[in-house]
């Protein structure tokens, strides 16, 4: 194995932390702002609330580490999405301060501002739209390269059908994932009511999530037939995930075994994400760049990846105790 | 286009930074100043020092929010507006920038642990235990960060051979000349500036007519923290400008409006500079500019003479320099004079004036903070990487910064206001009495 595929991975494994941590958190705020305006925050709030607190930096964290570590093996991706995505990303960065903020204004100064929560929670929606546009580029075909400078051109980003099936892929995956995983840990705090009406968004969000990412292959297939036919190529990965989709929802509609229905959704993401990577191979900005010539030197290679096996060890058991204190301590879930 | 492109960016970029450092400077000193608190609370087995942790710490969560925030848009700027910076930057620096996120996973990890495990430990040595890694979390990603900064001000590790980079050394890059006085005096007066920052909030609740104990152990406690790392900043200070004589003497000279190469160099303190260059008003100090830059009298120190003009930067530098080192001297008599005053039993330290005095060290911390900054980023144009980029050929080309310099700036006023008034109310409606009063019921008054 060559040093640019383990630096490719471990940038995958972050994004892929990224995503199923900041869905739960995004899709989080959403449930919670929803739930102010159908006036049920009673039953969603607390839970919501216990949850996210104590690993909302945390969250934030991976998406430090994801686009430190790209821009570290490979700069050359600076040259091409940091010229393009001034707008793009700079939306991002306020959707992120206002998520930010809010806890700090919200949870410790001023409780129960209803039109914050509101903010906040359409900014769960959004951010992950805003953010989903860096995958939509980088299928190529939105940056053209003038004197040497690429340029991306918006009339084609916002009139492309792919860019609003990424959009709309992204919105459901957030709903969804997110009501699964509080579905479970309501179960967990025995509270029954949140956990009945987590579980009726998580069914209702299942059925557009698969159509929307079955949607995105088929246009794969004009937008970019390499990618389509690599996909293809990847079958097997795609049909296991939906297996994995359809177990999901089965046990959440058996309302049993809620925790192995995470796991089995975590698995599901795992193996589209990965089968999507690994099908985007080798491009990192198709056609311009792959992750062959914007890779780092060798020194500097060797380095991050021996400064990244070196900080996990630290990461790994912080974490472990992290979510020993929270997430798995009945007595916190519970409100104790 | 692109020649506004570069204004803007530098604008936005100084904008930027110059918001996160008030949460950054805060982000990396109180953690410390937390610890220590909780430390002698349990070692002196004194409530007030524990609560004097756990008031600080709330306000503090709101600083971090806002410093994770401005810090996430920093690190994305960088590429935004720096892409072709960043290119060389990821090929050579890149990794004290990748271990600053360790530090901070780390500490967020904690942090977050900390704040939720409120009494639920029944030993308080637990609490001290999970705010060890917060202090040393907060500490380290300044220490990388100014790495980072650092190797700007002095870049090595690599050879440029036809315009095409050679010979990268990771570890090289990291430990450039700059490197231990930068990193030396950015932590050190960020602690400063905490301790001030903190001692302000306590002299000021004496100021306006509380006369509770807590309060009067807060100042003591943060006035002595304070003239420790002042102590330190001063002598830190000088290293710095040691280093600046040997390896950027254009920023000295700039800084000191030090024209001409001379021996026996004075200093210049205050005054102005008249359109024709020439000095005015000025406190002149005879050789101390040859003791600042070489320890002795009559040394040669570099003047802006040696330079070609289009590397020469901007001279208003001087006035930066100024009020850094006027507050940063300002600030350890001060704490000085009140760390003597209480040991020898003078009155006047307690007085009404004295206080204000105290209140408004805090904000003059932070302005030399800023002062410093801006010296030591401005002082070292007109490159990016001295010597090697020039800041207008990192720039990006895209037309748009100019909007997104407003809506940057919409959104940092909203988060400063938003800060103070939190900040405010949060305190108010809990002023300590009530929480002392809360406390001893709750703990069934063993309060000592």
């Amino acid at each position: 194995m060559n040093l640019e595929i383990i630096g490719i991975s471990v940038l995958m494994a972050f994004l892929f932390g990224y995503i199923m941590v900041g869905a739960i958190d995004f899709g989080a705020s959403f449930f919670n702002a929803y739930s102010l305006i159908i006036e049920k925050e009673h039953i969603l709030t607390n839970i919501i609330q216990r949850y996210l607190s104590p690993v909302w930096e945390v969250t934030n964290v991976f998406l430090v580490f994801f686009f430190v570590g790209i821009v570290g093996f490979f700069p050359q991706t600076a040259f091409y999405y940091g010229t393009t995505l001034l707008i793009p990303v700079s939306i991002g960065i306020v959707l992120l301060a206002i998520r930010g903020s809010y806890y700090a204004f919200e949870t410790y100064g001023n409780r129960g501002h209803k039109g914050y929560a509101f903010i906040y929670g359409l900014s769960g929606l959004f951010l992950p739209a805003s953010l989903s546009i860096v995958l939509t580029i980088s299928e190529g075909g939105y940056i053209y390269i003038k004197d040497g400078k690429p340029v991306l051109d918006y009339w084609v980003l916002f009139t492309e059908p792919l860019t609003w099936s990424v959009v709309l892929l992204s919105i459901t995956a957030v709903l969804y994932i997110s009501a699964v995983f509080l579905t479970w840990y309501a179960n967990k705090a025995g509270d029954k009511e949140a956990t009945r009406l987590m579980r009726k968004y998580a069914l209702i969000w299942a059925l557009p999530l698969i159509i929307t990412a079955a949607g995105i292959i088929v246009e794969l297939r004009g937008h970019n037939p390499e990618h389509f036919d690599n996909i293809m190529n990847l079958w097997w990965m795609f049909a296991i995930s939906f297996i994995l989709w359809c177990m999901t929802v089965y046990l959440l509609w058996q309302r049993r075994n809620y925790g192995e229905a995470f796991l089995l959704l975590v698995a599901q993401f795992a193996l589209a994400f990965y089968g999507y990577g690994i099908s985007h191979y080798p491009y990192l900005l198709y056609p311009h760049l792959t992750i062959y010539d914007g890779f780092t030197n060798e020194a500097m290679a060797i380095s991050l990846i021996i400064a990244f096996i070196l900080g996990f060890c630290l990461l790994v058991p912080s974490l472990y105790l992290l979510l020993r204190l929270f997430l798995f301590s009945k007595k916190y879930v519970s409100g104790k | 286009m692109t020649g506004d492109s570069v204004f803007f960016s530098r604008v936005l970029t100084e904008t930027t930074l110059t918001f996160h450092i008030i949460y950054a400077t805060l982000g990396v000193g109180v953690p410390l100043m937390i610890m220590i608190a909780q430390w002698i609370g349990i070692k002196k087995n004194d409530q007030y020092y524990i609560l004097l942790a756990r008031r600080w710490t709330r306000g503090f969560v709101i600083t971090v929010a806002v410093g994770v925030v401005t810090g996430t848009a920093i690190g994305l700027q960088l590429s935004l507006l720096w892409p072709n910076f960043m290119v060389l930057a990821g090929n050579v620096i890149a990794l004290p920038l990748f271990m600053e996120t360790f530090a901070f996973f780390f500490e967020a990890i904690f942090l977050g642990i900390y704040l939720y495990t409120w009494d639920r430990f029944e030993n308080q040595k637990k609490h001290l235990l999970l705010l060890i890694p917060v202090a040393i979390g907060a500490s380290f990603s300044a220490v990388f960060i100014t790495i980072v900064n650092s190797f700007m001000n002095a870049p090595q590790g690599f050879d440029l051979i036809n315009g095409q980079l050679a010979n990268v050394n990771p570890i090289t890059a990291m430990f450039n000349p700059a490197m231990p006085t930068k990193v030396a005096h950015v932590v050190v007066t960020a602690y400063m500036t905490s301790a001030f920052v903190l001692a302000s909030i306590a002299a000021f609740r004496l100021a306006t007519g509380s006369k509770h104990v807590y309060h009067k152990k807060a100042l003591l406690l943060t006035m002595k923290l304070g003239l420790v790392f002042s102590i330190a900043t001063a002598i830190i200070g000088d290293f710095s400008g040691k280093y600046l004589a040997e390896y950027q003497p254009e920023k000295l000279a700039a800084a000191e409006w030090h024209f001409e190469t001379s021996s026996e160099a004075p200093l210049l303190m205050y005054g102005i500079l008249d359109e024709n260059n020439e000095v005015k008003y000025a406190i002149e100090i005879p050789f101390a500019l040859s003791i600042l830059a070489h320890w002795w009298p009559s040394a040669v120190v570099t003047g802006l003479d040696q330079f070609p003009p289009d590397e020469i930067p901007p001279l208003y530098i001087h006035y930066l320099f100024d009020t850094m080192v006027t507050i940063g001297i300002g600030l350890l008599l001060l704490s000085l004079i009140y760390w003597f005053g209480v040991k020898r039993g003078w009155s006047f330290v307690h007085s009404k004036l004295f206080l204000w005095f105290a209140v408004l060290s805090g904000p003059l911390a932070m302005i030399a903070i800023e002062a410093g900054w801006w010296l030591a980023e401005v002082g070292r144009q007109p490159w990016i990487l001295r010597g090697i980029m020039r800041t207008a050929d990192a720039a990006t080309t895209n037309p748009n910064v100019d909007l997104m310099l407003v809506l940057f700036s919409i959104l940092y006023i909203i988060l400063g206001i938003g800060t103070i008034i939190v900040m405010i109310r949060m305190f108010k409606r809990n002023p300590i009495e009530k929480e002392l009063a809360d406390r001893e019921i709750e703990k069934g008054g063993m309060l000592k």
